[in-house]
């Protein structure tokens, strides 16, 4: 069946297709998740308040972005990022922002909204007698929530975090429709260039499955571990 | 921020030969609906038999319906789309091949099996947690009665089973939809290609891109509707119910 293949393909642009594509692919999903991770439990702790404007903000803008797709996402930053950067330095043209720094408000932004929903059942999965215990010991909100709460929400979530990370992985690849050369759009290119699509993408397709079945193993380990510890 | 807005580019004609840039839209909307709908019958169809086959009484069996979820999740849909439409004509014999590139609406049909499948990898997952969530004593409760062990799961355990994740499904169901969007990838023109496609042509970006947000919010609160009646119509009294269902059953 493979007779007339030519897996020799990979092997002439793996460099490319690890040192350019996947680089971009993993720094991507990494900057993206740490300022997820920070966006998100802000937006969960604006959820959770009980200020209206601030709640009703928060719930609008999570609920906003989960009901349309990822790729209207990315399309509303890439072309409302330049805009909003000329508005805050004062430019009269758009701004011109690379292909890295759009994806990763785009990503930032978009995952802040998933990360946010767990963020905020991490939180409520503390009894309310240990904010009401901070509170008596004389600490602040903010003492209270850095100090008691998130800390143990934090620990309690991290399987699921790294669960929703590994979906960001996988979210990443649809950078392809703006041409970006993240590890699906190095592959594609090399396929294009070298008529090897069955190759490049049963390739793209191993790589996928071996990583993210390897992480979500490892993410199960840990799990064990963590409600050992509870 | 100087954008010039013109809302009215909704009635202008758009050079597609669709007729006005609203009609485009709805082109697109019909598409996504078109794609979401069939996908979402293959991927119960499917996800049914097997999140079953996964709490089947046989190892081989249950590794079987893990391998097909683990293949399936572990995957991005991006890719996925591009195997069954550039990878697959290839792989099979050139005549089925052949038939497969020349065949119509052909990404239609590689998006719906697609995202089919895909979902059905994730639908097949919340069966099997509903089937598990079952006490023990139904399944044994079907067995003592002299029913079959595909009676027990068509006549006790599956209707029981769903009805505990149809929240869960619900959320699947509005997963599907923002999924469909995938497949401008393969050249499908749905709501959101629709869009970019407006934007192409007219340079009102964000007017194309606010209508196509817009009707996504409009299906996504009409599908939660639609579910949530789903949900307290099929609710079995004094048995698993939301809190919703709770109040209109008793």
């Amino acid at each position: 069946m493979f007779g007339n293949f030519d897996f020799d393909v990979i092997a002439r642009s793996w460099q490319y297709l690890f040192m350019t594509g996947m680089t971009f692919t993993l720094k991507l999903t990494f900057f993206a998740m740490v300022g997820g991770i920070v966006l998100g439990t802000l937006l969960a702790m604006m959820r959770l308040s009980s200020i209206k404007p601030i709640y009703l903000a928060a719930t609008g803008y999570v609920n906003l972005i989960r009901s349309i797709p990822l790729i209207m996402v990315i399309f509303w930053f890439y072309f409302l990022v330049p805009y909003i950067g000329a508005w805050i330095v004062g430019s009269p043209v758009p701004l011109q922002v690379g292909a890295f720094t759009s994806s990763l408000i785009t990503f930032t932004l978009f995952e802040a909204a998933y990360y946010c929903e767990i963020m905020r059942s991490g939180i409520q999965s503390i009894p309310r007698g240990q904010v009401a215990a901070g509170q008596a010991l004389g600490m602040s909100y903010w003492q209270t929530m850095g100090n008691i709460v998130l800390p143990q929400a934090f620990r309690n979530m991290i399987p699921v975090l790294l669960t929703q990370t590994i979906v960001l992985f996988q979210d990443v690849s649809l950078v392809y429709v703006l041409s970006i050369t993240d590890f699906v759009g190095a592959a594609s290119k090399v396929a294009q260039r070298d008529g090897r699509l069955v190759e490049m993408y049963l390739f793209v397709a191993v790589v996928y499955f071996v990583l993210c079945y390897g992480l979500s193993y490892l993410v199960k380990q840990l799990q064990q571990r963590v409600a050992i510890i509870r | 921020m100087n954008y010039n807005w013109n809302w009215r580019i909704f009635w202008e004609m758009s050079p597609d030969g669709a007729g006005t840039y609203m009609d485009t839209l709805l082109m697109g909307l019909k598409w996504t609906l078109a794609t979401a709908i069939s996908a979402w019958i293959m991927a119960l169809i499917l996800g049914a038999v097997i999140g079953t086959l996964r709490t089947a009484p046989n190892r081989w069996v249950v590794r079987f319906g893990n391998a097909y979820v683990e293949l399936f999740r572990n995957i991005p849909l991006l890719v996925q789309m591009f195997l069954w439409y550039f990878v697959l004509p290839e792989l099979v014999p050139v005549e089925a091949g052949n038939w497969l590139k020349s065949m119509p609406h052909a990404s239609f049909v590689t998006a719906v099996v697609a995202l089919g499948f895909f979902t059905s990898a994730r639908v097949a997952v919340q069966v099997s947690a509903g089937i598990q969530a079952l006490s023990g004593g139904q399944k044994m409760a079907g067995t003592a009665l002299g029913l079959t062990l595909p009676q027990t799961y068509r006549f006790v355990l599956l209707p029981m089973a769903f009805r505990i994740i149809i929240p869960a499904l619900t959320n699947e169901f509005a997963a599907i939809i923002k999924n469909s969007s995938v497949a401008l990838t393969i050249g499908l023109v749905e709501l959101t290609a629709a869009a970019n496609s407006m934007r192409e042509f007219s340079f009102q970006i964000f007017e194309a891109f606010t209508a196509a947000t817009i009707l996504y919010l409009v299906i996504s609160a009409i599908g939660i509707m639609v579910s949530n009646w789903i949900e307290r119509k099929t609710a079995v009294p004094g048995f698993i119910t939301g809190a919703k269902a709770k109040a209109g059953g008793q």
